[in-house]
């Protein structure tokens, strides 16, 4: 694949920074909800929706679309806000983030947003799900891939390894699961609540191909799912490394502000530094 | 309702000869559905069986043999039967997933909630092996809980059907009806009560039998047993029940069961099954809030089951004729 041009790369980074920007809005708005995996996964939901997917905003049921889970329900202000600046539904819908009668539910729900594909929140349950969507498109010979967005805590579920055998068992090569590798969760360190690692062997163990990358960088994350793509016969794994709360410098790599929002004021120092940032990548310098 | 409609209703049921002994024919539920399922699969290519590794048991094989592009086996993994049935189903498949009721949905149930009910897919379970008269397998194995599991799920289509061919009459049933449903089905061999000319429609139930004194409301295999119970005490004691084969849970045929509450003043329920939450707690809902009527319950009560032959197990749980005789005294008593 040809390499990013230096404005598309640009563009993306941009839209990574809004998506945050959309993230620390809506969870303020909300005044309840998970910041640290949100944002951290803003760089690769800015890709999926940029760059990676074969989607179109408003046919959100083109039957031939690319499909994209969000296994790890929790986060879903990122892909809420990857969606509105996607151009799914309008960036002020956000901020009805969790509040009675929105769609944006406060995880999740496929019946209330189509586009979302997968009513997510109990965890472990999505890799299942993108198996079963995977296994449809090659009993009907369809080309359109699936990709599962999974948090590391959750493969602490045992669903996650039956769908990671099944997955191996039928040579799933248009499904691409990724992690959001941020040894965070609830209760602390993924390593001290119950450990994962070795986790790319236990991937290889089961049949998957592995790769591994920054998760916070846009480019690196593109490129490495090219790579993935052209896998044949094995299901893959990008295990993206990200630093939890990405942007906000007073919650990255702080597991506490992984299942609360930020009040009104550290929103808003939140988003001054956000926007600071942004003016930085816009001027070539970020 | 005029007894004459009644009587008229009872006769366009067209039921088998179930009270002579040397004719009547014993065939497991099971088998009703490994029937419709190859039916349900050819009529529809998007039908597909997917098995958590009891492919005889479940009475899938045939499928297989028949079908074998449209089935899946993805081994003991009855969370993974759900979840990747739901993903199945968002990409236009009917996916028919079978295990033992006692594991799907009896261990899978939040993907259930989850992945099938909150999210609307089309799967349909098929719970094999339910009630205690899958017998020598033990407690472990006999799901008496099921019923309420999924009844208390919204959206889902809870179907018992009665025998085998109606079971096979149910399956194809599920599969034309769009959205996330459980079918419950015995391991047993059991009297065959309906013919082919039997009507079934989800939703909808039969009276199989008429009377002013009693109404007796069953589900499942219990319903033959309602039956004999009801000619003997015809015999016996001069008492008339109506026998309703409630083959759905959900959603339940309120119009009927007030019909034969009204019709009787006083009914008693009969499922293989936990007394609590099952289809006789649903009657009592109906009933309690309508048209409040004594009513007795004939099931499992709040106990495990047991090792031991089929019969003697719903002897010993109290749910063979004699208990329902019983039990349709009492409910005369009170009325």
């Amino acid at each position: 694949m040809e390499s990013l041009s230096p404005a598309r790369l640009t563009a993306l980074r941009e839209r990574a920074n809004l998506v945050r920007q959309g993230i620390v809005r809506a969870l303020a708005s909300a005044g309840s909800g998970h910041s640290a995996g949100s944002l951290d996964m803003a760089d690769v939901f800015a890709a999926f929706y940029g760059e990676i997917l074969r989607h179109d905003p408003t046919r959100p049921d083109w039957e031939d679309r690319d499909r994209l889970l969000l296994s790890c329900g929790h986060i879903a202000p990122v892909r809420y806000s990857a969606m509105a600046y996607a151009g799914y539904f309008p960036v002020e819908e956000l901020l009805t983030l969790r509040k009675f009668g929105t769609r944006l539910q406060g995880h999740p729900e496929r019946v209330r947003l189509p586009a979302v594909e997968t009513t997510s929140g109990p965890l472990g349950e999505g890799l299942a799900q993108g198996v079963g969507m995977a296994l449809g498109a090659k009993l009907d010979e369809k080309e359109w891939r699936v990709y599962v967005v999974t948090s590391d805590a959750e493969h602490q579920c045992g669903l996650h390894w039956e769908a990671m055998m099944t997955a191996g068992k039928f040579e799933l090569d248009n499904l691409t699961c990724v992690v959001d590798r941020n040894f965070i969760q609830i209760d602390g360190s993924t390593e001290d609540v119950m450990p994962l690692e070795p986790l790319a062997n236990k991937y290889r163990s089961f049949n998957w191909e592995v790769f591994e990358c920054n998760g916070n960088d846009v480019a690196e994350f593109v490129a490495v799912i090219e790579k993935a793509k052209a896998v044949r016969g094995k299901p893959q794994v990008v295990i993206a490394h990200t630093v939890p709360g990405k942007g906000v410098s007073y919650m990255e790599g702080d597991y506490t502000w992984h299942g609360k929002p930020p009040n009104r004021e550290q929103a808003d120092e939140a988003l001054r530094q956000l926007e600071a940032e942004r003016e930085r990548i816009v001027a070539g310098n970020g | 309702m005029a007894s004459a409609d009644v009587l008229e209703t009872v006769a366009s049921m067209r039921l088998a000869e179930y009270r002579d002994a040397a004719v009547v024919k014993e065939v497991p539920t099971r088998n009703g559905f490994g029937e419709g399922l190859v039916e349900a699969g050819k009529r529809n290519r998007n039908v597909l069986a997917i098995c958590a590794d009891l492919v005889e048991s479940t009475r899938m094989e045939a499928f297989k043999k028949a079908l074998p592009a449209q089935y899946i086996e993805i081994g003991v993994a009855e969370q993974m039967l759900v979840a990747m049935a739901a993903g199945l189903a968002s990409v236009g498949k009917i996916p028919f997933i079978a295990s033992y009721a006692m594991f799907n949905p009896g261990r899978s149930w939040e993907q259930v909630r989850t992945t099938m009910a909150l999210n609307e897919t089309n799967v349909k379970i098929a719970g094999a092996h339910a009630g205690v008269s899958v017998g020598p397998d033990g407690a472990t194995h006999q799901a008496i809980e099921d019923i309420a599991l999924m009844r208390v799920i919204p959206q889902m289509t809870v179907v018992v059907p009665c025998d085998a061919i109606q079971t096979k009459r149910a399956t194809l049933a599920v599969a034309e009806r769009f959205g996330p449903a459980y079918l419950r089905f015995a391991r047993e061999k059991s009297a065959v009560v309906t013919t082919e000319a039997t009507p079934f429609q989800i939703g909808k139930a039969q009276i199989f039998r008429d009377g002013g004194d009693v109404a007796v409301v069953a589900c499942g295999i219990l319903v033959y047993n309602a039956l004999v119970a009801a000619d003997e005490l015809a015999k016996e004691d001069g008492i008339a029940c109506t026998v309703v084969n409630n083959h759905t849970i959900k959603p339940m045929d309120e119009p009927a069961i007030l019909a034969a509450a009204r019709r009787c003043g006083t009914v008693v329920t009969v499922e293989e099954h936990q007394i609590h939450a099952g289809m006789g707690s649903r009657v009592a809902e109906i009933l309690a809030q309508h048209y409040p009527v004594p009513i007795e319950f004939v099931g499992v009560r709040d106990r495990f089951g047991q090792s031991g032959d089929p019969v003697e197990l719903i002897e010993h749980y109290g749910m063979g004729t004699a208990a329902i005789k019983e039990a349709v005294r009492t409910a005369l008593k009170r009325k």
